[in-house]
């Protein structure tokens, strides 16, 4: 049978053999928590509990009114430490609530909804967003506003995302093996909310549990989705791609998803908006894999947000001596780590250590024009003149050469025989970019 | 390393870190019943360094000595056939144009002090390619002059690897075939030329007795063509590399197979040529030679998927490549029918060497999305 992708890409080796018959194991509570005020794409929230208040599971912690954001909530039962700047995972250090769990664990929970059927629209979409509920694939725009597209925009089709084309990464391959119902019933609200008709599930095909479970649950639960098994390739999780794979639909240059009719949601998103719905659980936890040849126990643990790394690594037999490099999320675009103190956040699906033996450190040739990055760009450009001109800041050819379609997947870097760094050059050239039209802006105003 | 081709300072830090917190350390902060550590200074504690880079954290298995190496291999079958052919004077040629080229490397790294780089193959690859382009006969010298010229103005003059526009080993060609017009033109008969097997030309002594011209020059000068099955197996006159169309075709299908060598190149450059000589050989069979013939006879298989192939100097972009082998294809056609020079594929390939850096920006492929696609109805 011939499976549907999308053109260009790579197969890397994917290492999913280390945890992807683990069991989802709940992580016993931190007794610390740090929680960053931005957790998503938009506004930061401001901070709701003051130092020594105490605070529940599921009790908001942050907000704000802006439209584009997703409240805060505390993931355990005690007191506020501090409110101040800790390490986070993305590499920066952040305004963090630190609390610390004291006595039994109470829980707040949102606004009882009775049966989601009948329910207007509003009133789904406010629980989502109080549920403080954003794309946990790792981009974390909030959900509610992908749910609520604009009127003139038609929107024909959803595709959930259980494609997981990162290396290493486990954590939404369980899910859908051990939640299937679920997330079926996550993603059957979300279209509700958009009242679209067509739904499909994209899976890539070395999740073969994970597909025969869906489709068997699709069938028996008599839901009207369409499993879509996808060829392993990445980087087939990026939404663009995904789109091109499923509906065989590109999605312009600068434009969303939902202007060619479709939106996109992640399974481990789908889970959560079903928990928020039906169970009236905030978004407090999410399943983050805690994989690699320098970890070892490798697992996939069910973490409270804002458990320190060091916890995770706790409870999976601790690193190896000879660890080389620990990153967040997949190794095409996860972000080094540098400090275990650092919490899990929405966005964090896997959380990955390796030894030496995996990532070498690798001596750098000129570039000899080889093409191999103009063959993998899924975006079709031209990563080595894209890296040239980043060098020379050249932005007026950056532009030209449509840098700012790169959706940094690291394909190009990948592939390169030369062993040039050319997403990071790409990523310093939108940079550029971005800071040529900053000073463009203000010179006319 | 050059700065150029660096990591950006502003991504790549090395931040030392320290151990993981053992027993050990957790029992001296209970015999001080100070303030606990603040969590912001506990790093991630190891006596090891631990890398933070950006993505990617992985990394494919290609890299720029393997290609050239392979390429090398690939190059194997034609190079036994030539020793079997030519014995040892090919082997002589071919030893002497590697040791110049890596020499030639080498001076010019320390002169330039870039750091050596005679170990990524491609100095080895450009001496070997260049004693292929060369009869038996050339002067030992002369190669090795050749071989200094293809390195030190075809790569180092440009900035090393990377940097050349033209074809290394053709441009030092282009310099012999300038310099020694009668040497390079003086072509070794292999012993039992026209009708031998390998196994009588390996056990005979004279192989370098008789000279003679190479089919295209007999084509061209004296109108006389040469039957298939020869040219297929090399018992031709011709250089040390080009003469065995078979062994040059395993070893290059192997390339385009293994995409070290971008198949569109050898398809559109052969394919035009005997679409072209075809066409002519249609109009009048007596005056123009067979596209058979004109396929592989000469230096075209060899050229079409060793020397136009070469990854710097061809177009990266699919429809670059097309224009680029078409134009080598017509302007081989029209060199061989109507030049004054019975091969013309050195030329051909050098020619749209030059053209390259355009054809790389007038066809910049279009990017994913850029032509707004029609919303399906449904």
């Amino acid at each position: 049978m011939k499976l549907s992708t999308f053109k260009k890409g790579l197969h890397p080796e994917d290492y999913k053999y280390f945890s992807h018959d683990k069991a989802i194991e709940i992580l016993p509570l931190p007794d610390d928590v740090y929680i960053p005020l931005q957790q998503h794409i938009g506004v930061t929230c401001e901070p709701l509990v003051q130092k020594g208040d105490k605070v529940k599971t599921g009790q908001i912690i942050a907000n704000t009114s802006a439209y584009v954001s997703a409240p805060v909530h505390s993931s355990i039962t005690g007191i506020v430490k501090d409110i101040e700047k800790y390490y986070h995972p993305l590499g920066m250090r952040a305004t963090m609530i630190h609390i610390q769990r004291e006595g039994e664990e109470e829980w707040e929970l949102l606004e009882k909804v009775d049966d989601w059927k009948w329910t207007p629209k509003e009133k789904l979409l406010d629980t989502i967003r109080n549920a403080g509920i954003v794309g946990l694939g790792g981009a974390t725009f909030p959900t509610h506003v992908k749910l609520n597209p604009p009127e003139d925009k038609a929107i024909d089709s959803f595709i959930l995302n259980g494609v997981e084309c990162e290396p290493y990464l486990t954590s939404d391959d369980r899910l859908m093996v051990e939640q299937t119902d679920k997330i079926l019933l996550g993603m059957a609200i979300m279209m509700h909310i958009l009242d679209v008709k067509k739904g499909y599930i994209g899976i890539e095909n070395n999740k073969p549990e994970a597909i025969a479970q869906m489709q068997k649950r699709v069938v028996e639960l008599g839901y009207p989705f369409t499993v879509v098994p996808l060829k392993v390739k990445y980087p087939q999780g990026a939404e663009k791609m995904l789109i091109y794979s499923v509906l065989k639909r590109k999605v312009p240059f600068s434009k969303l998803p939902m202007d060619v009719g479709v939106v996109v949601n992640n399974v481990a998103t789908a889970f959560a908006v079903a928990e928020a719905v039906v169970e009236s659980k905030p978004l407090v936890q999410r399943v983050i894999t805690v994989t690699g040849d320098g970890v070892n126990e490798p697992k996939n643990l069910m973490a409270r947000i804002g458990t320190p790394f060091k916890n995770l690594f706790d409870a999976c037999g601790n690193v190896k001596d000879d660890v080389h490099r620990i990153f967040m999320g997949g190794p095409m675009m996860g972000m080094t780590q540098y400090h275990l103190e650092s919490p899990v956040v929405k966005g964090s699906s896997g959380i990955v250590a390796v030894t030496g033996e995996l990532v070498e450190e690798l001596s750098t040739f000129p570039c000899i024009r080889c093409g191999a990055c103009v063959r993998t760009c899924p975006m079709n450009l031209m990563p080595l003149r894209l890296s040239k001109f980043s060098q020379a800041k050249e932005t007026q050819k950056l532009s030209e050469f449509g840098i700012m379609n790169c959706i940094e997947c690291g394909s190009c870097a990948f592939v390169c025989p030369a062993n040039i760094p050319l997403v990071q050059w790409i990523k310093v050239g939108k940079i550029r970019v971005r800071e040529e039209a900053a000073k463009k802006a203000k010179e006319k105003a | 390393m050059t700065e150029q081709t660096s990591v950006p300072e502003e991504l790549k830090k090395e931040i030392k870190v320290e151990a993981a917190p053992g027993k050990e350390i957790n029992k001296t902060i209970e015999e001080k019943p100070k303030p606990k550590p603040d969590p912001r200074r506990r790093l991630f504690r190891s006596d090891r360094m631990t890398i933070v880079a950006p993505a990617p954290h992985n990394k494919g298995k290609q890299s720029v000595p393997r290609i050239m190496y392979t390429v090398i291999a690939a190059l194997l079958p034609a190079i036994i056939v030539s020793l079997l052919l030519f014995g040892t004077k090919a082997m002589v040629t071919i030893l002497v144009a590697v040791f110049a080229a890596m020499v030639a490397e080498y001076a010019c790294n320390k002169i330039m002090k870039t750091g050596l780089t005679i170990d990524d193959g491609s100095a080895i690859l450009t001496g070997i390619l260049l004693a292929m382009t060369l009869p038996p006969s050339f002067p030992i010298a002369g190669t090795a002059l050749g071989a200094v010229i293809a390195i030190v103005f075809g790569k180092q003059v440009f900035g090393g690897l990377g940097g050349n526009i033209f074809n290394p080993a053709l441009l030092g060609r282009a310099f012999l075939q300038a310099s020694f017009p009668v040497k390079i033109t003086t072509w070794t008969l292999p012993a039992f030329a026209g009708s031998g097997s390998y196994f009588e030309m390996a056990t005979s002594k004279a192989v370098d007795t008789v000279t003679g011209a190479t089919p295209l020059g007999l084509m061209k000068f004296e109108g006389i063509g040469t039957h298939l099955k020869p040219l297929l197996f090399g018992n031709v006159g011709g250089c040390i590399g080009e003469t065995s169309a078979i062994a040059l075709l395993i070893g290059g299908i192997i390339l385009v197979i293994l995409k070290y060598a971008d198949w569109r190149i050898p398809l559109s450059y052969i394919g035009t040529v005997f679409v072209f000589s075809g066409a002519l050989w249609l109009i009048d069979p007596a005056v123009y030679p067979n596209p058979l013939f004109m396929v592989f006879s000469g230096g075209l298989i060899l050229g079409a998927f060793f020397m136009a192939t070469d990854m710097v100097t061809s177009p990266i972009t699919p429809l670059g490549t097309w224009i680029y082998g078409i134009g080598m294809g017509v302007i081989l056609v029209v060199i061989r029918v109507w030049g004054g020079l019975p091969e013309g594929v050195m030329y051909s390939i050098l020619f749209m060497n030059g053209l390259v850096p355009l054809l790389n920006r007038w066809t910049r492929p279009k990017y994913f999305g850029e032509i707004q696609v029609e919303k399906k109805k449904n």
